[in-house]
């Protein structure tokens, strides 16, 4: 099977093939990560920035080892809020590293659409790495990856999301992710943090954490961002805890063999009790290898696949 | 080439490989996907047979490291390398079903270093098409020498994936349809 | 100067006419429908115009614009918005208050009016703001605008949150005869939302603004509408709810009148789906259900007119993230294509649909006689081929806005010939 797209904007326009094309190819990727010498010539003369409008160390760390693994040559770009001040477009930024010989435009940004943007005006082939709470491709295909490795095969497993789906772009990557390989989804958390008519892609909606968690083999926790409070979505952390929060407790509820996922860096004692939080450690750090193998396929594919020939 | 050359071909290169590496001791055997896995399986098979021991079997893709990135729009998938062993120090034989251009050769060996550092590296082939060489690449073992015009195209059929044992030569309507 | 235009189909709604007609403008004024033309068309001083198979209407009348001038010239100016209105077969257009300087006093009105004459081509009558710098607090100089010729007042752009100032806004100009226009939009509830609220907000995680935000406002100023008696004139209806709310306020005899544009009956929320910028608007697109509902609303009569909510940005500022793009959709130059719909699809006939571009809007803004064919009334005339296919072309539009979701499509209708006064503004 060949890639067709050129760009990987979401799990959405993906099919199950092409995601499942993703996951074999982090497979190989993931082989190369376990030599010696980490590092292939796929990439050799292809330029690929990492433009970066929002901090995150993790996801752009991860970006950037996947590259230089695949021997691209790599910038890191990160508008300073100066230049944005300046009033520097998103779209004068882009055309300006295109200019310098980007192929590849890995960006993160704050607001959902910003990837199309670039993918519509530009020539290079656009990686999402997380825009506004739209998609987070990179890390659901990490997140279906380390499932996969653990469970041998994704379709008729059950999965809950707890927290804040409204918010969220790894919530509404993961739930396209799942659903198109076959995974039963559900949702959770309080009403005004979930998204309007979300049903209507398959998902089954809950408010009460007990009955959401009632034989699932995955619980994906969200991670709750404080500023929400503020603006009334929920009254405190507190009371968040007490109705949302996983507890040993209620994660007996779930399958015996159940895998906790949590995106980080965790708020313990608010998503997740200090006692989860530990026992989780190992599905963690897989993850950190795994980023990096997903990202390699996700960049080696779009850099040779159809559209950029 | 029918099945009963390949097999007599194969079994002359076990002997030749035991006799150049001294024994089997140091040998690893790695095939380059597709149709070189299944030749290397058979070579280990065959030199388990004459000395007793199974020298251990490797498998490569070669597609993060070949050069025409950029050229091919069918673009083969990334398929999985599986060596379980060290090569430091040893002595690997690369298994592929033609030498041609010698491009793909030049690709395994890159790969094959990226694992460590062998004594050395030699090259076990089932067909050698020469006069196409465009890089100063040539094989150590070779079942039968073929001249072709690039207009042909050489395919060699395995039991395993193709139900028979077979090499034989197409002619192709134009050059650009020759592998 | 004399314009003969032969052998159209004369339609006017405001005498019920809808026949083949000519007719005769002269000095600037509808002379009349002589059967008999040979003397005319022998006397060289007589422009002859041959209309047959083509319709032939009073002018349009587009009750809501935003011109951008003064203030922001880089979007629009009076003269390439005047142009723009004549292009699309538009001889009056209502120009909303949210310039810079807001139109919250007489010499800004002056201004406009001033524009509008000497570089404008077709008739420009402005709209107060409710409130001093469309603050939503101390009522702007309501009784001098009118005077200085202002046809309405309204929160445009801005709307009043505060329903004790809207309240008064609405007394006070009872005082003057004139209609206020409420851009319904409860700001707390919108917060910002920068698109409708629902399945496609979601699949998009862009922040939604409920239709809510628009039916308590259309609620609210309903029964402030009750409570003073003015006349409340409600814009760019988008919702299901508040074409709703106008069809029960009706009912009970409220002096309510409700406006549909071009996009909201066209499109629904899923045109966003790619974040087109030119789709952003506010209100937002709506879902189908929605638009459905306002098209039901524009057959029964509940929306009385169609105006475009001529909203030009530049391209610039469109192309950029979907949550920084500003609102707006530049429609003066795809409007009668796009109401043509109506009429293949059977919501409207041809004269319904006249009747909302022509005699409706004309008799909100009341002191217009504007609207009708009637002899005597000025000769605003628009002849177009309803027919005709054409392909929307935004790099050929004369507003500065490209701004358009509907780049590309291929509608049915060509204004042939504008005339404003007497004069023809625009020809095909
Ligand atoms: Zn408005």
């Amino acid at each position: 099977m060949v890639f067709e797209q050129k760009h990987i904007l979401g799990l959405e326009e993906l099919s199950s093939d092409e995601i499942r094309l993703i996951l074999d190819t982090a497979e190989s990727m993931k082989e190369v990560s376990e030599r010696d010498v980490k590092k292939v010539p796929a990439l050799k003369g292809v330029t690929v920035v990492n433009l970066f409008f929002e901090p995150s160390t993790r996801t752009r760390a991860s970006f950037e080892i996947a590259e230089k693994r695949l021997s691209a040559d790599v910038l890191n770009f990160t508008p300073t809020e100066s230049s944005v001040v300046k009033g520097e477009t998103l779209l004068d930024t882009a055309r300006n590293l295109e200019a310098m010989g980007a192929s590849v435009i890995v960006i993160r940004h704050s607001m959902s659409g910003a990837p199309w943007l670039l993918a519509r005006e530009l020539s290079s082939s656009i990686v999402n790495a997380g825009d506004g709470f739209h998609e987070h491709p990179s890390q659901a295909l990490l997140d279906l990856f380390t499932v996969r490795e653990i469970k041998k095969e994704i379709s008729g497993l059950k999965i809950v999301i707890v927290g804040d789906i409204l918010h969220s772009r790894v919530a509404r990557s993961n739930i396209w992710g799942f659903i198109k390989l076959g995974a039963e989804v559900r949702v959770v958390g309080p009403p005004t943090m979930i998204p309007r008519d979300i049903e209507k892609v398959d998902v089954k909606v809950h408010y009460n954490i007990e009955n959401a968690l009632e034989g699932v083999d995955i619980v994906m926790m969200l991670r709750l961002q404080k500023e929400r409070q503020e603006s009334g979505l929920f009254p405190s952390l507190r009371e968040y805890s007490r109705f949302y929060g996983l507890t040993r407790e209620r994660l007996g509820l779930a399958k015996a063999d159940v895998i906790v996922m949590h995106p980080g860096p965790i708020n313990r004692g608010v998503e997740l009790s200090s006692e989860v939080a530990d026992d989780m450690h190992s599905v963690i750090l897989n993850q950190v290898s795994n980023g990096i193998a997903v990202r390699m396929a996700m960049l080696y594919l779009v850099a040779s696949g159809g559209g950029s020939g | 080439m029918d099945s009963e050359t390949i097999t007599r071909a194969l079994s002359r290169i076990a002997h030749e490989i035991l006799e150049r590496n001294k024994g089997a001791k140091e040998l690893r055997i790695i095939g380059i996907r597709t149709r070189g896995i299944h030749i290397a399986r058979r070579l280990a098979d065959k030199i388990q047979e004459l000395e007793g021991i199974k020298p251990p079997l490797g498998t490569l893709d070669i597609t993060l490291y070949r050069d025409d990135f950029r050229r091919k729009t069918d673009w083969p998938s990334v398929q999985k390398t599986e060596i379980a062993f060290s090569v430091e120090e040893k002595n690997v034989i690369l298994v592929d079903d033609v030498l041609y251009t010698g491009r793909t050769t030049r690709a395994a060996i890159d790969a094959i270093m990226d694992y460590g550092r062998p004594d050395f590296i030699q090259l076990a082939v089932l067909v050698d098409r020469g006069g196409h060489r465009e890089l100063p690449i040539q094989a150590d073992y070779v079942g039968t020498r073929v001249m072709t015009v690039r207009t042909q195209k050489v395919e060699v059929l395995i039991k395993e994936l193709d139900g028979r044992d077979e090499v034989i030569i197409l002619q192709l309507g134009s050059p650009n349809e020759a592998r | 100067m004399k314009i003969l235009i032969k052998d159209g189909q004369l339609i006017d709604p405001s005498q019920e006419i809808n026949e083949v007609r000519n007719l005769l403008l002269s000095d600037g004024k509808i002379n009349g429908y002589p059967s008999d033309t040979k003397e005319l068309e022998m006397d060289s001083s007589v422009q002859v115009i041959d209309a047959s198979g083509k319709v032939v209407s009073p002018g349009f009348i587009d009750l809501h614009v935003h011109l951008r001038e003064p203030g922001f010239e880089h979007k629009e100016t009076i003269r390439t918005g005047c142009l723009a209105a004549a292009a699309g077969g538009f001889t009056s257009v209502v120009c909303m208050p949210n310039t810079n300087p807001v139109n919250d006093n007489a010499s800004v009105t002056e201004y406009i009016l001033l524009k509008a004459r000497t570089e404008g081509v077709v008739n420009v009558f402005p709209v107060g703001a409710i409130t001093k710098g469309q603050k939503g607090q101390a009522l702007a100089e309501i009784g001098e605008m009118r005077e200085a010729g202002c046809v309405a007042i309204s929160d445009d752009g801005r709307p009043v949150m505060n329903s004790r100032v809207m309240r008064h806004a609405m007394e006070y100009a009872k005082a003057f005869e004139l209609p206020v226009i409420s851009h319904a939009e409860d700001l707390n509830l919108s917060s910002d939302g920068v698109m409708n609220d629902g399945f496609t907000s979601t699949i998009l995680g862009l922040r939604g603004i409920p239709n809510a935000s628009e039916e308590i406002i259309v609620a609210r100023d309903i029964t402030l509408g009750e409570l003073t008696g003015t006349h409340l004139h409600i814009a760019h209806v988008s919702t299901a709810g508040a074409v709703r709310l106008i069809r029960d306020a009706k009912k009970r005899g409220v002096k309510v009148t409700g406006e549909a544009t071009p996009h909201h009956f066209t499109l629904n929320d899923k045109a966003v789906l790619n974040y087109d910028t030119s789709t952003k608007v506010n209100p937002p697109i709506r879902s189908r259900e929605d638009m459905e509902a306002i098209r039901e609303g524009l057959k029964d009569g509940v929306l009385d007119i169609i105006a475009t909510d001529h909203a030009p940005h530049t391209e610039d500022e469109k192309k950029v993230e979907f949550d920084l793009a500003p609102f707006g959709i530049s429609g003066l130059e795809t409007a009668l294509p796009l109401a043509l719909r109506l009429v293949e699809d059977r919501i409207l006939t041809l004269t319904e649909l006249i009747r909302k571009l022509t005699f409706n809007p004309a008799q909100i803004i009341i002191r217009s006689n504007r609207g009708t064919l009637k002899p005597g009334a000025p000769a605003d005339v628009v002849i177009f081929d309803p027919n005709k296919t054409v392909k929307v072309d935004r790099d050929k539009f004369f507003s500065k806005g490209r701004n358009t979701p509907f780049h590309g499509w291929r509608l049915s209708g060509q204004i042939l010939y504008t005339i404003v006064g007497g004069e023809i503004v625009f020809s095909a």
